[in-house]
């Protein structure tokens, strides 16, 4: 009697404590009047202001998380307008007010939408969320370390983050509305208050947002790089790592060295907006008014926006690169085909994407032979994705394949990569860029490339190690209705929309029946609303699937579930603060040895037989 | 109430989806977790494959539907270039495409797991690593060969006797000026816009180029055949001049102009008939978001013959002559004419 209610205090308090980790991610003063009772200071440093880099990982999923539903949602609510221009749907005026007046998104509130949009999802969830999140649990794991190099900077990287995430979320409800001038806040428009509303203190709160967010940026990246750099277990020398941490280590670089350039950037914007500077501004007449601005360039704020917004597009790929690699190897069961050219065609990519950036500047007005330069290293980055798509295809290639919906997103991965990859051959070439920039084929491409594979690259992460995160198994057929109805949708919508692209539809326009040349689409519009609300949908299933699996999914109870070489399997089934109970495994061989000399895996943790082949 | 139960449809179907996906994971723990796997091994592996087959046919079928919607011909020379390079793309790129779709999908389903067959052990062949990082090399030197032989052409100088119009962008609009019969635009600065006083570009009335310059708003128009030179700027924040069916697109700075030049092919009424479209029009759109009207931003082009454009121009009326009727030398004699532009249209 006395101890069967032991079990269900113990549980009870269990529950409540997980439930408080997805509420302490989100609002800190929420947990604050719930958490005064007994386990105060215990549950405060365990869950909140953790130090532990696999909590850190965990808050960082699941804010990403969180801001994920946001930036789909927001995404579901514009698509309503393009697939339904005109017709009005009242229930957004109940939600929204004056942002959807007659039931109709308004111009001001649709541009609010698509930036809050981009920012959402390329800063919050597919950086902080992706590598966030599997940089910190994955590196001190996989290569043998108990924690990261300094916890505190780790904590202070989450908490920055959130600050970030609260300012961001701020500007979302202010009268004058959020930064709504695309995603890439090109100056002038998003440095005068008088040209658009979201200029006003929107947009203020937009550029503090992301300095907070790029101060976490750093501390997280710094804190990565000097783990990997010194902290490998006895044994792991930098080319017996896993692909992943090559990929994780390789974004930390690329976001240490180009973020702080996008500060710099906005710290000018900030000084144009308030204390009259004119770095971005010139020649400028708005709404009647002659501003006093001369010998600014507009341009300027764009090379240093691309020298990190380029960048950034393989700060969101490398990592889903990384763990695409450790996926397909560890479930064909067959070693990763060619590592060391994974490894030379990662690092290629990393150099040439600092190389790259004036490629979104190709009509600015920029030199044509500065153009032709940016023309031929662009399609230059070309050969060592190349080389990684025909080395996953030759992983794949007479392997004994295990369909996990980790695997499953990860060949879904590879596809919409191809796909992306060689619509980015068209844009990367001035040419057809002249005729395709800033139109719905841009929207296309980089949709496919950068954000459906990212994420697909995120969700194969999250379904792979969801058992060494919490100890339990997502449900494995809402994993595979998650993975198809995303990877047929996916296509659905976005390879259709080259089309509208080719037709020369510009990016940004809700409404195109005004237009002669660009209103032959409307069904195709409606179609595309139609599946992307579908797959909103089923994204909305797998977050039930994620949090209820926290708590309810079934339990691991093999340490090594897939059968992996890599050392995050060999501790506990729920590790605490520290990883391994005694001492560190010691490595011996490469994380790789799938299939060899007939058996199925050999840990990295065991020695080199005597008669081992060698490779 | 349609809202209502769509939500209502989408909870039910994910309630009756999750009991589903609950139920089968009892299932394969009752008949055995490996037997449950194995069997959910062939039905993905099948359904790849056959995602691969109907992909591809939607492929093909979504090309069918939608390549007659893609603006048809290219109404400008370096538009038909610019096609051009499209195509060899397109071509290469879809062979790529093709290969690479089939190898992933098909070894997918081909290597599915299975109890007869163990893994082949393949860590690496730098003879295939060498081969494809030199074909996706050579290809790639094609094409960069082809798009710079292009963009030179696309990006050089404009001929001679080329007509000149600016284009400058506002808030949400277009506005033209053409040089006049002396070929030369006249100096301008931002600070002397005045649209009151009829001088919405900030002509300097001292500069005697000005005094023959013409502007209008929202239509311009060229002549077929004949080289333009577009020179262009921005007042307030940064638009782009994106022509579709010219094929091209330069962003409207303000502080700093820019310049394209093309040469139309084909009038506007030649275009109503390629495309079948009796109400054909050759638009402007703005292509650089720029605000609230960013959507709207719409300008028109008529192309006509050398004929028809020297009758149009000739109604119009020099800016200088608007903004100073004092000094028009036709203003006493004709009085009761209309007055040709009415520059202090603001359209928002």
């Amino acid at each position: 009697m006395k101890s069967s209610f032991h079990g269900t205090e113990a549980k009870q308090k269990n529950m409540s404590e997980a439930i408080n980790v997805q509420h302490g991610a989100a609002h800190v003063e929420h947990h604050d009047a719930h958490s005064h009772g007994h386990h105060k200071e215990t549950f405060v440093s365990k869950y909140i202001f953790s130090m532990d880099h696999k909590t850190i990982a965990k808050q960082f999923l699941i804010t990403g998380i969180i801001w994920a539903i946001v930036g789909g949602l927001f995404s579901v609510l514009f698509r309503l307008q393009l697939g339904y221009p005109g017709q009005s749907f009242p229930i957004l005026e109940t939600f929204f007010g004056n942002w959807a007046k007659g039931g109709q998104i308004q111009p001001e509130f649709y541009y609010a939408l698509i930036t809050m949009h981009g920012t959402v999802l390329v800063f919050f969830v597919l950086t902080a969320g992706l590598s966030g999140t599997f940089a910190n649990f994955l590196i001190p794991l996989q290569i043998g370390a108990r924690d990261m190099a300094s916890p505190f900077l780790n904590m202070l990287s989450y908490w920055f983050f959130f600050l970030a995430s609260v300012v961001m979320i701020s500007s979302l409800f202010i009268s004058t509305g959020p930064a709504s001038g695309g995603w890439t806040v090109y100056p002038p428009l998003s440095a005068l208050g008088q040209a658009s509303s979201g200029s006003k203190l929107g947009m203020d709160l937009w550029i503090v947002s992301m300095a907070l967010f790029v101060v976490s940026s750093l501390l997280g990246g710094l804190n990565y790089i000097s783990t990997i750099l010194n902290l490998r277990t006895k044994g792991m020398s930098m080319t017996r790592m896993p692909l992943t941490i090559w990929a994780l280590f390789f974004t930390a670089v690329l976001g240490v060295l180009s973020f702080p350039v996008l500060l710099s950037g906005l710290i000018l914007l900030l000084f144009d907006r308030n204390l009259g500077t004119s770095f971005y501004l010139s020649d400028i007449v708005v709404n009647g008014e002659i501003l006093a601005n001369e010998g600014g360039s507009a341009i300027l704020f764009q090379h240093l926006f691309w020298f990190l917004g380029h960048p950034e597009v393989y700060i969101i790929l490398l990592p889903a690169m990384g763990m695409v690699s450790e996926i397909l190897s560890v479930n064909s069961r067959k070693p990763i085909f060619g590592y060391m050219a994974m490894l030379g065609s990662l690092f290629a990519i990393t150099i040439l994407a600092f190389l790259v950036w004036a490629h979104h500047m190709f009509v600015t007005g920029l030199n044509p032979f500065l153009g032709s330069i940016f023309v031929l290293l662009t399609l230059l980055i070309a050969v060592p994705s190349a080389i990684k798509v025909f080395n996953w295809l030759t992983t794949l290639w007479r392997g004994n394949i295990r369909f996990t919906p980790a695997t499953l997103f990860a060949i879904g991965f590879v596809s919409l990569f191809i796909s992306g990859g060689l619509t980015g051959i068209f844009l990367g070439n001035s040419t057809i860029d002249i005729h395709l920039h800033d139109t719905m084929f841009v929207v296309a491409h980089f949709h496919i490339v950068m954000g459906v594979a990212s994420m697909f690259g995120m969700f194969a992460g999250i379904y792979h190690w969801f058992p060494k995160m919490f100890g339990r198994y997502l449900n494995s057929t809402l994993g595979y209705i998650h993975f198809w109805v995303t990877m047929i949708g996916s296509y659905l919508i976005f390879w259709p929309m080259h089309y509208q692209g080719l037709a020369g539809i510009p990016r940004r326009y809700l409404d195109k029946r005004g237009w002669v040349s660009f209103n032959d689409f409307p069904e195709l519009d409606k179609m595309i609303t139609i599946v992307s609300i579908i797959v909103f949908a089923v994204q909305l299933m797998f977050v039930f699937n994620f949090f209820y699996s926290i708590f309810k999914g079934r339990k691991v109870t093999n340490p090594n579930p897939w059968g992996a070489n890599t050392l995050e399997w060999t501790t506990p089934l729920r590790p605490g603060h520290g990883n391994w109970d005694g001492e560190i495994p010691e490595v011996h061989r490469w994380a790789y040895d799938y299939g060899k000399d007939g058996r199925e895996f050999i840990p990295q943790t065991e020695p080199i037989g005597e008669n081992e082949s060698k490779h | 109430m349609q809202t209502f139960f769509i939500v209502a449809i989408l909870g039910l179907g994910f309630l009756i989806t999750f009991q589903i996906a609950k139920a089968s994971e009892y299932v394969a723990v009752l008949r055995g977790e490996e037997r449950a796997r194995k069997q959910t091994n062939k039905v993905n592996a099948f359904m790849l494959l056959a995602f691969l087959i109907i992909g591809l046919i939607g492929v093909y079928y979504c090309n069918e539907q939608l390549k007659g919607k893609i603006l048809g011909e290219a109404a400008s020379d370096h538009g038909v270039l610019i096609d051009r390079m499209l195509y060899i793309t397109i071509a290469l790129t879809g062979i790529v495409f093709v290969i690479t779709q089939v190898a992933l999908f098909w070894f997918s389903f081909k290597y599915q797991e299975s109890d007869k067959r163990k893994a082949f052990f393949y860590p690496h062949n730098n003879k295939l690593e060498l081969i494809w990082t030199v074909i996706p090399a050579i290809a790639l030197t094609i094409l960069v060969g082809f798009g710079l032989f292009y963009w030179f052409k696309i990006t050089g100088d404009a001929p001679k006797d080329s007509m000149i119009v600016e284009v400058t962008g506002k808030q949400f609009g277009w506005e033209f000026r053409y040089p006049g019969k002396d070929g030369i635009l006249g100096k301008k600065y931002f600070k002397k816009v005045d649209p009151a006083n009829n001088n919405p570009a900030g002509q300097l009335w001292e500069d005697q180029a000005n005094h023959d310059d013409i502007f209008m708003e929202q239509e311009m128009h060229l002549v077929v055949n004949k080289p333009v030179k577009l020179v262009i700027g921005a007042k307030d924040v940064i638009h782009d001049v994106g022509l579709a069916h010219f094929r091209m697109k330069m962003d409207a700075v303000p502080g700093t102009p820019t310049t394209m030049w093309f040469t139309p092919r084909f009038t506007t009424k030649e275009m109503a008939e390629k495309t079948g479209k009796p109400n054909f029009t050759y638009e402007i759109s703005c292509d650089q978001m720029c605000g609230q009207g960013h959507w709207s931003m719409r300008g028109v082009i008529v192309v006509e013959t050398q004929e028809e454009f020297d009758a149009w121009m000739a109604q119009k009326k020099p800016q200088y002559f608007v903004a100073n009727p004092g000094k028009d030398p036709k203003a006493k004699a004709d009085t009761a004419t209309k007055q040709p532009v009415a520059a202090v249209v603001n359209s928002n």
